[in-house]
């Protein structure tokens, strides 16, 4: 079965189908939904660069 | 606190530039694929996307409008990526090493490359590996773009593209003169359809 491995070029047809696969992963990838803990940290970001003498994190909702 | 929540909402368009970190949520699908996909663990996924984007929003001044923030971004992630394995061994597959292919399970009847076989192949790459194949031939950066983001020569991102390539189709074994399955775009289309994603 491994007989041919020495033979075995960076093809155009295997790379097609690789990139096709990882195109499909990926995007199954990208899909997946945001969880909301980044919303939240992005709001915590901004209120803390809005108010950077406080150091707290009580921004202004 | 307004009656016209969306339709007021701020836009970044290029004839209103605004604060670049207004763009940051919309490459947030793209961070956490990248990031699976290096640390091949959502859990760890997660935490490195969250380190990322602190960083990067810290750095926003160094950001330069007009470029590619998704590629800047990228860096940012892969960079905190290898300190992070370097410190805290981020880069633990789960048990198994197939947690991420959960989410592509498909029976593999009829012997068809399955998304699930596919992950599993992919997982065994070397961090190295599964960079480059994301960065080229997944996001769509070009090898210049991917050799500015890793640090490396352009032709050492071909080269590694290629052993990634080889690698893959060994650990799949499309290297055995079968019809090589993705060479079929109706069967990819099915397979992206029916590919069931776990919670």
């Amino acid at each position: 079965m491994l007989g041919r491995m020495s033979d075995k070029k960076d093809k155009p047809a295997l790379r097609n189908t690789i990139e096709e696969n990882l195109r499909k992963v990926y995007q199954e990838m990208m899909d997946e939904e945001v969880p909301d803990r980044f919303k939240q940290l992005l709001a915590q970001l901004k209120e803390a660069q809005n108010a950077p003498a406080d150091d707290g994190g009580e921004g202004v909702k | 606190m307004s009656a016209y929540s969306k339709a007021d909402m701020p836009k970044s368009t290029p004839e209103n530039p605004m604060d670049p970190r207004e763009e940051l949520p919309h490459h947030l699908p793209a961070m956490r694929a990248f990031a699976i996909s290096l640390t091949r663990n959502m859990a760890a996924a997660d935490d490195l996307v969250q380190d990322a984007i602190v960083k990067a929003w810290s750095s926003f001044d160094k950001f330069e409008p007009g470029t590619n923030m998704r590629a800047w971004l990228f860096t940012i992630l892969r960079n905190t990526f290898y300190s992070g394995v370097r410190k805290r061994r981020r880069d633990m597959p789960d048990p198994d090493g197939v947690h991420t292919a959960s989410l592509f399970e498909k029976p593999a009847h009829d012997g068809r490359l399955a998304m699930n076989d596919f992950m599993v192949a992919f997982n065994q790459l070397s961090p190295v590996h599964r960079e480059v194949l994301i960065l080229v031939g997944a996001s769509g950066f070009s090898y210049e773009e991917a050799a500015e983001m890793t640090g490396v020569a352009v032709g050492t991102v071909k080269s590694r593209a290629s052993r990634a390539r080889l690698r893959l189709a060994e650990l799949l074994k499309l290297d055995e003169g079968e019809e090589l399955v993705g060479s079929d775009p109706s069967t990819m289309a099915v397979m992206s359809r029916s590919a069931v994603r776990a919670a």
